[in-house]
C-alpha cells in the first residue's frame, strides 16, 4: 500500500559525521520493525477499509471513493439493534465471567497450594482445541433431548427464564441465555488469567494485617482484596468484553435470528450481500463505539496502569 | 495505586515543568512547527491514500483472460474442491479415479479440499481475479449462482470443446443449457443437487410434513424448522409452494415470498437458518423438519434410520456444482482433460457411489448399479423421469437483482 512507502527516510548514519552525531538515529532503527510491522498490517488495513467505507459502486463498475458519508448513517440506522445487542450481550457475558472467575481466580491464588499448578492447566486447557470445536460441543451438551435441558425443564428453571424473554419455549439452545452462555465459556479463561496476576501479588501480610486491626473477612476483602485487584479486574473486564463485542461465532451457532449480533451483520454484508461499504463503515462504527466505552470505563474506574 | 496528580509535585518541580513548557523541550519552536506541519502533511497524504484506494471494475473480456498454457510441459493440475466431494479408498488417503486419470494421462492432480463455502470462496479469489492475477488454481466447483456471477465477471475462461468429448456426448439433458452459461461454454457440472424437504421421524412424532407450507405453518413444530442461508434454495422452495415458478418470476414475487417467511421467522417458528450444519441438528431430533440437500440426507439416512425425506407436490429446487476454469491458469489443457474423464461413464459411476450427489452423466445407471445397488435405485442419486419432471432451477439474476434480492433475505436471517 501507499501508506508502506510513506515511512519516513529513514537515511543511514553518513560516515563522514564524528560517532556522536551517529547514535541520534539508534532508537529509530530499533524502532523499524515494529513501525513496520505496524503500517503494515495495522495502519494499511484500517486505511483499506476506511476507504472502502466512503466507497460506491458495484463489482461490475469497479467501486470508487465518492466520500459518500451517509453509508455510515444507513449502516448505523438499519443496524442499531444489532448493536445495542451486541453490547448488551457482551456486557452480560462479562458480569457472569467476573462473577465465576473471580472466585476461581481467588481460589487459585489464595487457597489452591500445591493444586495451584493444576487448575491454572485446567482453565487453559480448553485453548488446546479449537474455539468451533468447543462452541459446537455446547450445541450437543444443551441439546433439546439432552439431560440439561431435561433436567432444567423438570424444576421449571426454563419457564422461569422463558418468562424472563431469555429462552423461547423448552429450549436452550436457538435463544438469549445461549448466547450469552456461550461468550461467557469461550471468554471465561481471558477473565481469569489477569484476575490471578493481580491477586498473585498482593502480599499475604496484608489480610493477616487487616485481620490484626479488627476486620471482618468480608471488610478485608472489601477494603483490601477487592481495590488491589482492581487492575486485573480492569484488564479482565476489557479482555472479556472486546472480542466478546464483536463474536459472531456464537450468535452463528447456539442463536436464532433474533439473537444476532453486529459480527454477524459484517460478515453477512461483506460475504453474503457483498455490500463492501456498509461492512466496512460498520466495522468502523464498532471499533469506535468500542473505543469510547473502554476509555470512558478506563476513566472511571480509575485504572492507568493496566496490569 | 499510584496515580498521577499534578498537585504532589513539589514547588521546585512545578516550576520546571512549568518552565519546560516556556522555552524547554515541550516549548513552541520553529523546529517542533515543522514537525507538526509535517504530521499535517502527513494526514493529508493519508486522505489522498484513502481516494486512491477502490476495487478495479471487473474485467469486461468475454471469454476470460487465458495465461501462457504450460500444460504440455507441467502435468500437473491444480483442483479445488469442497470437503468430502470425491471418491476415497479404505485408507483414506487416495482418490482412486485420480489415481486412474494419472496412469492414463500421466497428469497429477494436486488435490485441495479449500472451497467450504461460496461466499467466503468469493472472497478469497476475488481481488486476484480482479487484478487480473493467477489463482494458482486450474479447476474449481463452484455452486450455480457463483458460477453465473464468475461468467458475469468475465473471471473464467471459455472452454475448449475440441478436449472435451465425452462431456459433450454424456452431459444429461437435464443440465445442457443453465440460462446463465447457454450450451456450456465456461462450465460442466460436477454433481447435481437436489432440494428437498427433510424429517426425523422421531422429532415429529406422529406430524405430518409434506410441504414447505407444514415447515412455516404448522405450529407443533414451532422453533423446530431449519432453512438454508442459500437464498435460492430456501426461497425458491416457497415459491413453489406458493405456486409461483423461480424460473421466472418478478420483483413483486420476491417480496411475497420474503414476506411469507418473514412472517414465519415473526412467530418464532424458524428456529435457525443453517449452512451444511443443519445435518447433525436433524439427526439429533433438535430440528424435527427442514429443507436440506439431497445428498446429505442419503448419507444422514445410512447412520440414522429417523431422516427421511419428502418432494413436495408442488415440485422441488435442483441446482449444480460446476467444473470451472479461472483466468489466468497455467494449465488449462490438462483441466479440460480431467473434466472430460468425469464424464466417461466408469469414473462418474465411481464417484457417485461415493458422494452419494446427482450424476451429471447419462447412462451412468448401468455402471453404478454394478458398485451399488441400491444407490443406482436412489431418486436422490438419479432421478427417475417422474421426479426430473418436478425439478426446477432458478433463474440467473442480474448483479443488481443478485445484491437487492441477497440484502433483503439476509435481513430475513436476522442480520
Amino acid at each position: 500500500m501507499a501508506a508502506v512507502t510513506e515511512a519516513p527516510p529513514l537515511a543511514p548514519a553518513p560516515e563522514k559525521k564524528p560517532p556522536r552525531k551517529r547514535g541520534r538515529f539508534t532508537p529509530y532503527w530499533l524502532l523499524l520493525p515494529g513501525i513496520l510491522w505496524l503500517l503494515i498490517f495495522f495502519a494499511a488495513p484500517m486505511i483499506y477499509q476506511a476507504s472502502t467505507s466512503v466507497q460506491t459502486g458495484s463489482l461490475e463498475e469497479g467501486y470508487k471513493v465518492t466520500w459518500h458519508f451517509a453509508t455510515y448513517w444507513d449502516a448505523l440506522s438499519s443496524y442499531w439493534p444489532q448493536f445495542l445487542r451486541s453490547v448488551f450481550y457482551a456486557a452480560s457475558a462479562t458480569v457472569l465471567c467476573l462473577l465465576l472467575g473471580y472466585p476461581l481466580a481467588y481460589l487459585i491464588a489464595f487457597r489452591a497450594g500445591r493444586w495451584r499448578n493444576l487448575i491454572m492447566i485446567l482453565v487453559i486447557a480448553p485453548f488446546f482445541t479449537s474455539f468451533l470445536i468447543r462452541t459446537l460441543a455446547w450445541k450437543t451438551i444443551l441439546a433439546d433431548n439432552g439431560p440439561v435441558v431435561h433436567t432444567l425443564n423438570s424444576l421449571h428453571i426454563l419457564s422461569l427464564t422463558d418468562w424472563l424473554g431469555w429462552t423461547a419455549g423448552d429450549r436452550v439452545l436457538a435463544t438469549p441465555l445461549a448466547v450469552v452462555c456461550g461468550l461467557t465459556y469461550n471468554f471465561l479463561p481471558f477473565m481469569i488469567l489477569p484476575l490471578y496476576t493481580s491477586l498473585e501479588r498482593i502480599d499475604g501480610r496484608l489480610h493477616e494485617a487487616a485481620g490484626d486491626l479488627y476486620a471482618k473477612p468480608f471488610t478485608t476483602f472489601r477494603k483490601v482484596t477487592f481495590p488491589l485487584s482492581m487492575p486485573g479486574v480492569v484488564s479482565g473486564t476489557l479482555l472479556t468484553f472486546i472480542p466478546a463485542a464483536g463474536d459472531y461465532v456464537n450468535a452463528e451457532l447456539l442463536g436464532s435470528t433474533d439473537t444476532r449480533m453486529v459480527g454477524n451483520v459484517i460478515q453477512a454484508q461483506f460475504l453474503r450481500v457483498l455490500d463492501y461499504p456498509t461492512a466496512a463503515a460498520l466495522s468502523f462504527i464498532l471499533m469506535a463505539a468500542i473505543l469510547l466505552m473502554v476509555t470512558f470505563y478506563i476513566r472511571r474506574s480509575g485504572t492507568e496502569d493496566l496490569v | 495505586m499510584e496515580q498521577y496528580e499534578p498537585d504532589r509535585l513539589s514547588p521546585a518541580v512545578a516550576a520546571a515543568v512549568r518552565r519546560s513548557y516556556r522555552n524547554g523541550r515541550a516549548a513552541m519552536t520553529r523546529r517542533s512547527l515543522l514537525r507538526a506541519s509535517a504530521g499535517g502533511a502527513l494526514a493529508v497524504g493519508g486522505l489522498a491514500a484513502l481516494s486512491g484506494c477502490g476495487i478495479p471494475a471487473a474485467g469486461k473480456t468475454q471469454g476470460g483472460v487465458s495465461a501462457d498454457d504450460h500444460s504440455a510441459k507441467e502435468k500437473v493440475v491444480n483442483f479445488s474442491n469442497w470437503p468430502e466431494y470425491i471418491d476415497v479408498d479404505d485408507s483414506g488417503k487416495h482418490h482412486p479415479t485420480l489415481d486412474t486419470f494419472r496412469t492414463r494421462t500421466g497428469i497429477t492432480v494436486k488435490y485441495t479440499e479449500d472451497i467450504n463455502d461460496n461466499d467466503e470462496f468469493f472472497g478469497k479469489i476475488q481481488p486476484q481475479l480482479a487484478a487480473g492475477q493467477d489463482t494458482g488454481r486450474d479447476l474449481v466447483v463452484l455452486t450455480d449462482w457463483l458460477a453465473a456471477r464468475m461468467v458475469r465477471l468475465g473471471y473464467v475462461q471459455k472452454l475448449d470443446a475440441s478436449n472435451l468429448p465425452h462431456a459433450f456426448a454424456n452431459l444429461s439433458d437435464q443440465f445442457r443449457s443453465p440460462d446463465w452459461d447457454p450450451g456450456r461454454a465456461y462450465s460442466y457440472v460436477w454433481q447435481g443437487i437436489s432440494t428437498v424437504v427433510a424429517y426425523n421421524k422421531k422429532a415429529l412424532d406422529g406430524v405430518e410434513v409434506k410441504s414447505v407450507s407444514d415447515l412455516l405453518d404448522n405450529p407443533a413444530l414451532k422453533g423446530r424448522v431449519g432453512l438454508l442461508t442459500e437464498m435460492r434454495d430456501t426461497v425458491g422452495m416457497t415459491m413453489l409452494d406458493m405456486g409461483l415458478d423461480p424460473a421466472k418470476f418478478s420483483d413483486d414475487d420476491y417480496d411475497k415470498v420474503i414476506a411469507r417467511i418473514q412472517k414465519a421467522v415473526d412467530k418464532g417458528q424458524i428456529r435457525r437458518f443453517t449452512g451444511n450444519d443443519y445435518t447433525s441438528d436433524l439427526s439429533k431430533g433438535d430440528l424435527a423438519a427442514c429443507i436440506a440437500w439431497g445428498g446429505d440426507i442419503v448419507q444422514l439416512q445410512s447412520d440414522n434410520p429417523d431422516v427421511a425425506y419428502v418432494i413436495p407436490d408442488s415440485g422441488y429446487m435442483t441446482s449444480t456444482d460446476n467444473l470451472m476454469i479461472p483466468n489466468k491458469a497455467r494449465h488449462k489443457t490438462n483441466a479440460e482433460r480431467l473434466i472430460d474423464f468425469y464424464y466417461e461413464p466408469e469414473p462418474a459411476a465411481q464417484l457417485s457411489a461415493y458422494v452419494n450427489y446427482v450424476s451429471p452423466v447419462a447412462d451412468v445407471k448401468p455402471y453404478l448399479a454394478k458398485i451399488d445397488k441400491s444407490a443406482a435405485d436412489n431418486p436422490l442419486i438419479l432421478p427417475d423421469k417422474a421426479m426430473q419432471a418436478k425439478s426446477v432451477a432458478f433463474r440467473a439474476l442480474s448483479s443488481k437483482e443478485e445484491t437487492a434480492y441477497q440484502a433483503k433475505f439476509t435481513k430475513l436471517t436476522g442480520a
